[in-house]
């Protein structure tokens, strides 16, 4: 018995150098691999993970008609049909010019079809929305579209990416590629890959978008956050969806 | 309509020991933040979180302005006879929440 248990074991790490050596072991690591295992057990637990509160709160407003067309998402689309929808936002609307990120696309749709106001952004409701939706492709691999359209605004938020701001004069590459994995106050620096968007974070004792995570991030560097509609950010989340391309998503994810 | 969210076992056997958990949304406002105009915003919280099988309380728990927004409480009972779970959540502003779980002992 023991000697089997070497060999398999030999075995395994005779597999795992050769992938290793082969580049086809994916390296990249979500914040959810990087965080203590009680907050891991909060994650996958759809009763302790508080952001499941918010999916079922989206799920009743995707019930709920809205606007002028008393419409609610319901009436058009049907019940499990935005499965992967989240992974492959943001994405360029039919007869639009822009990318838009899904807490965007949420409020098109109802701007268009429910000919209602547009959510506040930040807003319970709009989060709420984004939350359902995206739990829907839980466990779905990241799938950026292969619109040539969006090129020029993945370029731009590469840019924006490694553009130092603020004064402490960092980018987001400095931190996020460069010293990934260490410290930073005793926290680990995670690889931001936006893979569980949007997230419950315990220090926000809320639920909040992949958007404010970047205001969160400028305002850490200290640098002026750009306006909630800029379209940098849409820019700098197309850029990060494409680098973790292939990671699955999480979405609610917990975070400290 | 308060969104919550209950973990407990739907079946046990007499005498087992279950887990029962519970998630509610509510923002535990502690009454000692200043809002965006400076005034402090009013005190809104969970004041009390009570548990009952079959009618007779199992637990009770007192809640303070410490307690985070969302609470999740965990607890442990052992069950005797099939029947429901109440839990119920009392608070500020006349708040109130109610959930109820079959469990069925045998």
């Amino acid at each position: 018995m023991k000697t089997i248990r070497i060999a398999l074991g030999l075995a395994s790490v005779f597999f795992t150098t050769f992938a290793l050596a082969q580049g086809s072991i994916d390296k990249r690591r979500s914040g959810y691999q990087d965080m203590g295992e009680a907050l891991q057990k909060m994650q996958d637990d759809d009763t302790a993970n508080p952001g499941m509160l918010f999916v079922q709160l989206g799920e009743q407003l995707w019930a709920k008609p809205a606007g002028t067309a008393n419409k609610s998402c319901a009436d058009c689309h049907a019940t499990g049909s935005m499965k992967g929808v989240a992974a492959r936002y943001p994405a360029i609307p039919k007869d639009a010019d822009k990318p838009v990120d899904l807490e965007g696309r949420i409020n098109l749709c109802r701007t268009a079809n429910q000919q209602a106001d547009p959510l506040a952004p930040e807003s319970r409701e709009l989060l709420s929305l984004a939350a359902y939706v995206a739990f829907q492709s839980r466990g779905q691999p990241i799938a950026p579209p292969s619109d040539p359209r969006l090129g020029p605004f993945r370029a731009q938020g590469a840019e924006i990416y490694r553009r130092r701001e603020g004064q402490l004069n960092l980018s987001c590459a400095i931190c996020h590629d460069d010293n990934a994995g260490k410290k930073l106050a005793g926290v680990t620096i995670p690889e931001a890959h936006p893979t569980g968007y949007p997230i419950y974070r315990l220090e926000w004792q809320a639920l909040g978008s992949l958007k404010r995570r970047l205001r969160n991030c400028l305002v850490g560097i200290r640098a002026e956050a750009f306006a909630y509609d800029a379209p940098d950010y849409v820019a700098l989340e197309v850029y990060l969806m494409d680098r973790a391309k292939g990671m699955p998503l999480e979405a609610p994810g917990v975070r400290p | 309509m308060t969104n919550i969210l209950v973990n407990a076992p739907k079946t046990a056997k007499p005498g087992e020991i279950v887990e029962i958990k519970a998630l509610i949304m509510h923002p535990m406002e502690t009454g000692f933040r200043p809002g965006t105009n400076g005034r402090i915003i009013p005190r809104d919280i969970i004041e009390h979180f009570v548990a009952t099988w079959n009618g007779t309380e199992i637990f009770r728990m007192e809640m303070s302005p410490a307690i985070a927004t969302n609470p999740f409480v965990s607890f442990f009972a052992v069950a005797t006879e099939s029947g429901t779970i109440g839990l119920r959540w009392t608070g500020d502003k006349g708040f109130l929440a109610e959930e109820q779980v079959a469990i069925t002992v045998g």
